[in-house]
């Protein structure tokens, strides 16, 4: 059963590739042709200004995967970085990193983040930190459960007398006997951080016109779902199939 | 029990005084503060902008804003809106029966969906009723919510006209179905996505009980194997799943949000939605406190149920 994973390795090709698969550019308006329903021509149909929505659900899978991939690498960092200080560090340091965890778990993430977007009116860059830095938490947690129960191994004592510093006691030493907790947390927080772009562009505070991404698709099309219903299932599918497909091989990696 | 839930909320209360600092500095640190709307209306003049940034207290240091509002807002005075004038405590209480109905509507139908889901793939594990249910739990956290929301629109509203698309009542107000038929929709987006994640929580709890020596024991004892598994081992496994539930009412809230705002639901997450865009910064700030203070109290009750529900867990 690799179907995910060969799933998401299309998706991403295609997404790389979208320049060249294509039909037509994502910002080819062709006011002849608007609105145009699913054809030979068009297979998913054209929006408003006549653009294809195949080019632009393939543009926008570069932007919205783009973001899940970097903004999950940001969180999984960011997590590592804290919850490995905490466990390692123990006492006063701990204390404080994990009040900090606590006070950010109890603040709802989407909202927050649709405040911190509609004000600062962010760049797909931003987007990325912003997005990373509301979810390193879980990560965390669990890198801060594992260093706490590894550091006092003997292992780890060997390497600190061998002349090891605190910093090559952690990365070397008790990174990878946490790399399997790390894993999982961040494959979900890549399905969550594509969920994430999508419904921050959805409320319109996300990826802004007229670059593409799922969730600003969808943004445009709520308005048109009795006429023209394809522009709001076709990017909703893409976000599906994705978030499905890093979930069933996150799922896959836990149960290992 | 009472030292217990004295402690936590003692431990509580320094977490939601980080929270609102954070959240404060979030919303007043922004580019242009809280006047930035009317820097761009050209009937507002810059002399009126002054006048109202010191009217508000807004040219006073951060730090003083900051006590000025905490005092006020642990005394009860949340301010007045920014786009409307009207106390803040009174827009919020006037949307607040809308979203507990929605929130509570949905809590139930996803228990109501989860616990037999939950408990028969634990029971028949690696069955097809299994790998339907992994299937459709599966879906139901990958799914974006708003657009579960859109395409439920879709086909019951318009395609099929069974369903109003929107609002909680016919204009005017509308008589009891009325007001069911327009809650079916909103509520079956939350209540779907909410027991995809129970569901599998409940069957892995589940799962880790029945392989306990005291389900085996009680299954010796030539205790029924209906009542085996729903009071020896349902009771026991669904500690952690509760803890779970309340937890996720941090789920639920951006879940309001989200579903409110695609179905004009009139309750918070349609105030917060509005408020964001007309950067009513009392709202927000209001709003987001009471999340917040919702899921730290709803934590500590949830610890607090866990042991009640298993007598293995002791209070910490």
């Amino acid at each position: 059963m690799r179907a995910p994973l060969w799933l998401l390795a299309c998706l991403v090709v295609a997404a790389i590739a979208a320049p060249v698969v294509a039909p037509y550019g994502p910002d080819d308006i062709d006011l002849a042709h608007r609105r145009a329903a699913p054809s030979p021509a068009h297979w998913f149909g054209s929006d408003d200004l006549g653009r294809d929505v195949l080019a632009r659900v393939l543009h926008g899978a570069r932007v919205s995967l783009s973001i899940g991939l970097l903004a999950a690498a940001v969180a999984g960092a960011s997590g590592i970085a804290i919850g490995g200080a905490a466990g390692y560090a123990g006492g006063w340091i701990d204390t404080l990193l994990m009040r900090a965890t606590d006070a950010m778990l109890a603040v709802p993430r989407l909202p927050l983040l649709m405040i911190a977007s509609a004000l600062l009116r962010p760049s797909v860059a931003m987007l990325v930190a912003l997005i990373g830095l509301a979810g390193w938490m879980e990560t965390a947690r669990l890198v801060r459960a594992e260093f706490l129960a590894l550091r006092g191994r003997d292992f780890v004592e060997g390497a600190r007398a061998a002349g090891a510093g605190h910093t090559r006691v952690m990365l070397v030493h008790l990174l990878p006997n946490a790399a399997h907790t790390v894993t999982v947390s961040v494959t979900v927080a890549v399905a969550r951080a594509i969920l994430l772009e999508s419904a921050l562009s959805f409320f319109g505070v996300g990826v802004q016109p007229p670059a593409a991404s799922w969730g600003n698709m969808l943004y445009a099309a709520q308005a048109t779902l009795a006429t023209e219903p394809w522009l709001a299932i076709v990017p909703g599918v893409f976000i599906l199939i994705t978030t499905m497909s890093v979930n069933a091989v996150g799922d896959r990696a836990s149960a290992r | 029990m009472t030292r217990f839930l004295f402690r936590r909320t003692a431990q509580a209360v320094p977490l939601l005084l980080l929270i609102s600092a954070l959240v404060f500095a979030l919303l007043h640190a922004a580019p242009g503060g809280p006047l930035a709307i009317y820097l761009s209306n050209p009937n507002v003049r810059p002399q009126d902008i002054e006048r109202l940034r010191h009217a508000l207290g807004l040219d006073r240091p951060l730090a003083e804003q900051y006590w000025a509002w905490l005092g006020a807002f642990v005394r009860g005075d949340w301010g007045y809106s920014y786009s409307d004038g009207r106390a803040v405590a009174a827009r919020v209480w006037e949307r607040l029966p809308a979203t507990l109905e929605l929130v509570g509507v949905a809590i139930v139908a996803a228990v109501v969906l989860a616990l037999p889901a939950g408990v028969a793939s634990a029971v028949k594990r690696g069955s097809r009723l299994d790998r339907l249910v992994a299937a459709l739990a599966m879906t139901g956290i990958s799914l974006p919510a708003f657009w579960f929301g859109l395409l439920l629109q879709m086909i019951f509203a318009v395609l099929l006209g069974w369903l109003p698309s929107s609002g909680r009542t016919v204009p005017g107000g509308g008589d009891l179905i009325d007001h069911l038929r327009h809650l079916v929709m909103p509520a079956a987006v939350l209540a779907f996505v909410q027991a995809a994640g129970w569901s599998r929580y409940l069957r892995g709890s589940m799962i880790a009980t029945l392989r306990q020596p005291f389900v085996t024991a009680a299954a010796a004892r030539g205790v029924p194997r209906r009542r085996v598994l729903l009071r020896h081992a349902l009771r026991p496994a669904l500690g952690p799943v509760l803890a779970i539930v309340m937890v996720d009412a941090a789920l639920l809230v951006s879940g309001a949000v989200v579903t409110e705002s695609v179905f004009a639901w009139p309750g918070l997450g349609s105030l917060f939605t509005e408020s964001l865009a007309r950067r009513d910064y009392t709202v927000l700030m209001a709003l987001l406190m009471l999340a917040s203070f919702a899921i730290v109290a709803l934590n500590v009750v949830a610890d607090a149920a866990h042991t009640l529900l298993d007598a293995r867990v002791a209070l910490t």
